[in-house]
């Protein structure tokens, strides 16, 4: 439920064994079926009731005219596609997608990504006591609560003592609110580049070294090595930390806590947006139609992902 | 060596450091507010003293909602745990009908459903459950949503333990119970530390799930409780909020350390996001 419930990526996946792990199973300690059924059911219950119930619900809702308050919150009617057809014309919508789309491009796609191979490609040839150094700094902006990042990052940006006011000598400049959607793509930048270094850090480590080796001997410049020897090699990994990373950046609540979605919806990302429309405007249906839009997208992404898993294994 | 060389070199190492500070320097907030006899937003070297810390542990409900937070994390950790260790040893060791489809669903719903595409539904099913402003009702929530990819990694785990171990103690008459409880628990315990570390750092750091569930100021966690400060009578609380800011981090610091330590968690996907 959390935005960091991240699905597992199998560092290296056993051989022979698909993603849904076909492994053998030998039932030594004498379960059963029956019994087994009863290990499973708990977690089951409890997947149902906060996973995929919530998620055929937002269908269903997503059709009503259901609302916080008034008459339709006691008795919603179902007004079929009309969400989906006011979601096609509505502004504000449109809006929303659009800045998702660029956080999703300027943070996760662009910034996550070419820091993070930078570092990892970086720090192979650093010395020991360099690498852990700097590694160390990158994974504390990972490992340290959402929450604390984000006011972290207001109190860099702000107008009145921010650091980057200092730093940039220019005093007064309300960053958060004259470059909200800089700020956001910055900010998340800087959270999730520690996956993205640890990810090809170890894909790096199956390029071998014989073929760097030899690009070298023939004089391939820097990039020719990294175009023709690394980049064939890693493929299936960028395309893996790419999507990963763009799942979880699209379906991130942190603007909220940076921004609000503000001014004026100038950073208000799809997720803002179904949390302004729903808790604020208390257009619960229309939300859940949204929430549902969002919900598609999250599956096309992980379904090329699962496929690319179950290709590489 | 030559002077391209030496050039290389240069620039090789002003590329390290503009990088380390980039990730470095919006940190020293947090590392000299705290300490700051005039905390601001800024960062400069802080006139030294320890008044925010006693502002912050008489503040009304900051290290209340620690305790909160506590309740709320570690109920999630061992609910997380507990249910992901019978599911995935049951799932890793007998050929239940429908297991790879059942394991291969889970993995999709744990990126496909997140809080923020579920958020209408969970507060309004949490609200007809009358379980709205209740601790117990958002570590339910949290334990449904972490379940999935808890349960795809620590089958992971059990798959590697050896079966050859079970065998044998059943070759000496060992019972069902005591299997589980003598040879595969031990056995297993690394990769159920680091799930319920997993879990306790991804329900700390959670913030939309109580931030929907919880209205009164003293159950709120810590996480939600940050925001509260930053708009408590439209300012920021600036003697409260670096030093909060600083005791809410070290839990998941220290556990991730720890583990890290102990178990080398390098890498089982996205341990903490």
């Amino acid at each position: 439920m959390t935005a960091a419930s991240a699905p597992p990526v199998p560092a290296e996946p056993a051989p022979g064994r698909g993603p849904a792990g076909r492994g053998p199973a030998r039932d030594v300690a004498g379960l059963g079926v029956g019994r087994a059924l009863g290990f499973v059911a708990p977690a089951l219950l409890l997947i149902g009731a906060f996973l995929i119930f919530p998620a055929l619900w937002t269908i269903y809702i997503g059709i009503t005219n259901y609302r916080l308050t008034g008459v339709e919150a006691v008795s919603p009617s179902v007004v079929g596609l009309a969400n989906y057809t006011a979601a096609l014309n509505d502004a504000l919508f449109h809006n929303a997608l659009w800045l998702t789309l660029l956080f999703v491009l300027g943070s996760a796609i662009i910034g996550q990504n070419v820091l993070g191979f930078t570092l990892a490609w970086v720090m192979r040839r650093t010395r020991p006591v360099v690498r852990r150094t700097v590694e160390a700094v990158v994974l504390l902006a990972w490992i340290l609560p959402g929450t604390v990042v984000a006011y972290l990052w207001v109190a860099f940006y702000d107008r009145d003592g921010g650091t980057l006011n200092a730093l940039l000598g220019t005093p007064g400049t309300a960053w958060l609110i004259d470059y909200p959607m800089a700020c956001l793509v910055v900010f998340n930048t800087w959270r999730g580049t520690a996956f993205s270094m640890m990810l090809y850090s170890s894909a790096l480590q199956a390029v071998p070294p014989s073929q760097l080796e030899s690009a070298r001997m023939v004089g391939a410049s820097g990039w020719q090595t990294l175009r023709d020897v690394v980049f064939p090699h890693i493929r299936g990994h960028v395309l893996t930390n790419t999507l990963l990373i763009s799942l979880w950046t699209a379906n991130d609540f942190s603007p909220f806590l940076l921004t609000k979605g503000g001014p004026n919806h100038e950073s208000e990302t799809v997720p803002v947006y179904i949390y302004n429309v729903a808790l604020q405007g208390g257009e619960l249906g229309y939300s859940s139609a949204i929430s549902f839009l969002l919900l598609i997208a999250n599956l096309l992404v992980s379904l090329v992902y699962l496929r690319l898993l179950r290709r590489r294994s | 060596m030559t002077g391209a060389y030496v050039v290389r070199r240069i620039g090789f190492y002003v590329l390290i450091c503009a990088i380390t500070l980039f990730f470095a320097v919006p940190m020293l907030w947090i590392a000299s507010a705290p300490f700051d006899s005039s905390p601001g937003l800024g960062v400069h070297w802080p006139d030294w003293t320890l008044e925010n810390f006693r502002k912050t542990l008489d503040h009304p409900y900051a290290m209340h909602s620690m305790v909160n937070s506590l309740l709320i994390c570690v109920t999630t950790a061992v609910a997380v745990t507990a249910f992901a260790a019978l599911a995935s040893y049951a799932l890793s060791r007998v050929r239940i009908p429908g297991r790879d489809a059942l394991l291969y669903g889970l993995l999709l719903l744990s990126s496909v459903v997140t809080g923020t595409a579920a958020m209408v539904p969970i507060f309004v099913m949490m609200f007809q459950l009358g379980l709205i402003d209740s601790r117990f009702g958002v570590a339910l929530v949290m334990t449904g949503g972490l379940l999935p990819a808890a349960i795809f990694i620590l089958k992971d785990f059990v798959d590697a333990v050896p079966k050859s171990y079970e065998e044998s103690a059943r070759v000496f008459g060992a019972s069902t119970g005591q299997i589980l409880r003598d040879v595969v628990l031990p056995v297993a315990r690394p990769g159920l530390a680091t799930i319920m570390v997993w879990a306790f750092v991804n329900s700390w750091g959670n913030f939309l799930v109580p931030f929907l569930l919880i209205r009164s100021i003293d159950k709120q966690p810590g996480a939600v409780l940050m925001q509260t400060l930053t708009d408590e009578g439209g300012s920021v609380n600036l003697q409260v909020l670096p030093v909060f800011s600083l005791l809410f981090s070290i839990p998941v610091v220290v556990l991730y350390l720890l583990v890290n330590s102990r178990y080398g968690f390098r890498f089982h996907g996205g341990i903490k996001s």
